[in-house]
């Protein structure tokens, strides 16, 4: 465990610094951790755990529009949880139930409890559907054709800036779109 | 999208560099100060006699404790944009204006008063007090809060409260000025429910706006 979040804080000042893809091997790393706890919460409140992934998507959103508030100097961990029991509770109040997430759910794995690899949620791919169309055609480029920032200004003739902006708008208005549903 | 999308596209953003909290805070609360500080010379301007004022400790004394209310509140704001951040270890700073308060009550009990207590309770300016400063911390509550949206408290009622401290604080040191009752009795009794009242919109206002 130790090991873990020394190494996920190494990843994140990586991140910080700049570093594209230690960032990409940081969110891999933490959202089987992240699922497991999604649906022991939903679990426990009697929800369908089919549900998990929405759960997770809105926490890893929050965290990339809100890793500014992470200390560089502290541990990665406490930070990444807060916001993932943050949410948990929102989603799981958003659903009716009042209950109280434990800590502890985020900080171990349940053994035996193989991760899917990758899961679809359903939430921000509708949420995206309503976006402008540019921030829309940015996101879908870089999401689900996996272009890079390069080829996707290539292909809309944008600059690689107005890209890079259209993407950040998109990702921000996504959240705020799942925030107010 | 499935979440290896979502991921990939978070980290093509990576390079996206938000403010600081503390500089989207200073910069609303730069932008709301002139609102502020326009109702103030419009309605109410600085007391005439300040310079004799001045010599006046007890005079002193309330910017001692508006500023110190100020500055705690904003210490204690930052602090709580954090998720993981909560009041613990860091409310304490709260206590300082009250300390100063107390202080000053123990301090003014202590020397010969041309007045008596209840007098100097009452004041004659409790009902303008009770309207300046709340009316003169709004634009500034709207700014704090615009500023904390950057961050992402674990409890947005609370980090609302303390928003709401931090620009009552701010519009009391302005209201001090233009105030000629000076007593710390004064200062105990009518700045704090002005205070309070200011603490709970932002409580309503935080709960709404600071959820991230």
């Amino acid at each position: 465990m130790r090991e873990r979040d020394d190494e996920w804080t190494g990843l994140m000042r990586s991140a910080i610094a700049g570093d594209s893809a230690a960032y990409h091997r940081l969110l891999k790393a933490v959202t089987p951790v992240l699922r497991a706890a999604a649906r022991r919460g939903l679990a426990r409140a009697g929800q369908p755990v089919d549900q998990s992934e929405d759960i997770v998507q809105d926490i890893l959103l929050a965290v990339h529009l809100k890793r500014h508030t992470w200390d560089v100097t502290a541990p990665f961990a406490p930070w990444l949880f807060a916001i993932a029991r943050n949410k948990l509770i929102d989603a799981l109040r958003r659903r009716g139930r009042r209950i109280f997430v434990d800590i502890d759910d985020f900080a171990e794995t349940l053994p035996g409890e193989a991760p899917a690899e990758t899961a679809s949620a359903s939430e921000v791919a509708a949420q995206l559907q309503t976006l402008p169309a540019r921030q829309r055609d940015v996101l879908q480029s870089i999401a689900v054709d996996s272009a890079s920032i390069k080829d996707t200004a290539t292909k809309f003739s944008m600059s690689e800036g107005a890209v890079r902006v259209a993407l950040h708008r998109g990702l921000a208005s996504l959240t705020a779109k799942l925030r107010e549903q | 999208m499935d979440t290896d999308q979502l991921i990939r596209t978070l980290a093509a953003d990576n390079a996206h560099r938000a403010r600081p909290v503390g500089f989207s805070l200073m910069l609303a609360l730069l932008a709301a100060a002139p609102v502020s500080l326009l109702m103030f010379f419009t309605e109410l301007g600085i007391r005439p006699d300040v310079m004799v004022a001045m010599r006046n400790p007890f005079f002193d004394l309330k910017f001692a404790v508006t500023l110190a209310l100020a500055i705690a509140a904003i210490a204690v704001s930052l602090h709580l944009s954090r998720p993981e951040a909560s009041l613990r270890g860091f409310g304490w700073l709260l206590l300082a204006p009250v300390g100063i308060l107390s202080a000053a009550i123990g301090g003014e009990m202590m020397m010969p008063q041309r007045l008596p207590m209840m007098t100097r309770l009452v004041g004659k300016n409790s009902w303008m007090c009770l309207t300046a400063i709340p009316l003169m911390s709004l634009p500034l509550l709207a700014g704090a809060l615009i500023g904390l949206r950057h961050g992402a408290p674990a409890r947005p009622a609370v980090a609302g409260a303390i928003a709401g401290l931090l620009s009552a604080g701010l519009a009391a040191t302005l209201y001090a000025s233009h105030c000629t009752d000076d007593s710390p009795l004064f200062v105990a009794a009518w700045y704090t429910i002005a205070t309070a009242l200011v603490t709970a919109i932002g409580a309503l206002a935080g709960a709404k706006l600071l959820k991230y």
